[in-house]
């Protein structure tokens, strides 16, 4: 039977490749068809907000990747929702349609829901 | 058990220690590896140009040798590798580079190998961090 995956994303898009590194696992399981979830938490909460200015950083932006998610497969999205509140997100305008804010009971359930589990 | 192994560290990075103290345990109890796969950072645990004082474990030296030894799939993830500056013969040639620093039992793959990797182990093991 085919494992389950989810991936928990913990870097802020400004911070390094960790954010695009674990956005890439993500859409090499999406290609190959993988039953994968990924879920924002801590700093990656910052990839979800909209408007960045990443060129205003020389850097590339990660938003568009994210939106493509849908695209690949990849439906099942989750966002923390105290880390998105400890950092003055808002769950209403997120640049990335369809994430699930997730209360820290949710989180729990949603990585024992998962065969593995790979945090970056 | 059949594990899969992912290290996301640099070899002078304590966590490069305990993944190969594991996976040293693990064999040593008759467990089977099935691939290692070294991401992120973990790519320079995989560096052949690393030198370590003399009165210091070296990691990385350590890593080569018990792959060889035990005939052991060790993959480095290749987009994770380029960006750090971890090539093989191949690559560095590719991108007219003038240092090789990833040689055999290394191999350079993509990260279908670690969702292979996922599938046919019963555990994923992830180290990384300091």
């Amino acid at each position: 039977m085919t494992k389950s995956l989810l991936i928990i994303s913990r870097q802020a898009p400004w911070s390094g490749p960790g954010a695009k590194e674990a956005l890439d696992i993500v859409l090499a399981g999406g290609a190959f068809d993988l039953p994968i979830g990924l879920l924002f938490m801590d700093d990656g909460t910052f990839q979800l907000v909209p408007e960045q200015n990443a060129a205003a950083l020389q850097q590339k932006n990660l938003t568009a990747n994210l939106q493509a998610l849908a695209m690949f497969g990849v439906e099942d999205l989750y966002a923390c929702r105290h880390s998105l509140n400890e950092r003055g997100i808002s769950p209403a305008g997120l640049a990335v349609a369809d994430v699930q804010p997730l209360s820290a009971e949710e989180v729990r359930a949603v990585i024992d829901r998962y065969d593995q589990v790979i945090t970056l | 058990m059949k594990f899969a192994i992912a290290l996301y560290s640099a070899a002078h990075a304590p966590s490069s220690r305990r993944a190969l103290r594991f996976a040293e345990a693990a064999l040593a109890g008759g467990h089977e590896i099935v691939r290692l796969f070294f991401y992120q950072d973990g790519v320079h645990s995989a560096s052949s140009n690393i030198v370590t004082p003399q009165d210091e474990q070296d990691i990385a030296q350590q890593w080569t040798t018990f792959i060889s030894q035990h005939q052991l799939d060790g993959v480095v993830c290749i987009a994770a590798a380029l960006r750090r500056g971890v090539l093989n013969e191949d690559e560095a040639a590719r991108y007219q580079r003038p240092g090789v620093n990833l040689k055999a039992p290394w191999e350079l793959s993509g990260l279908g190998q670690l969702h292979d990797a996922i599938q046919s182990a019963d555990r994923l093991i992830c180290f990384g961090g300091p």
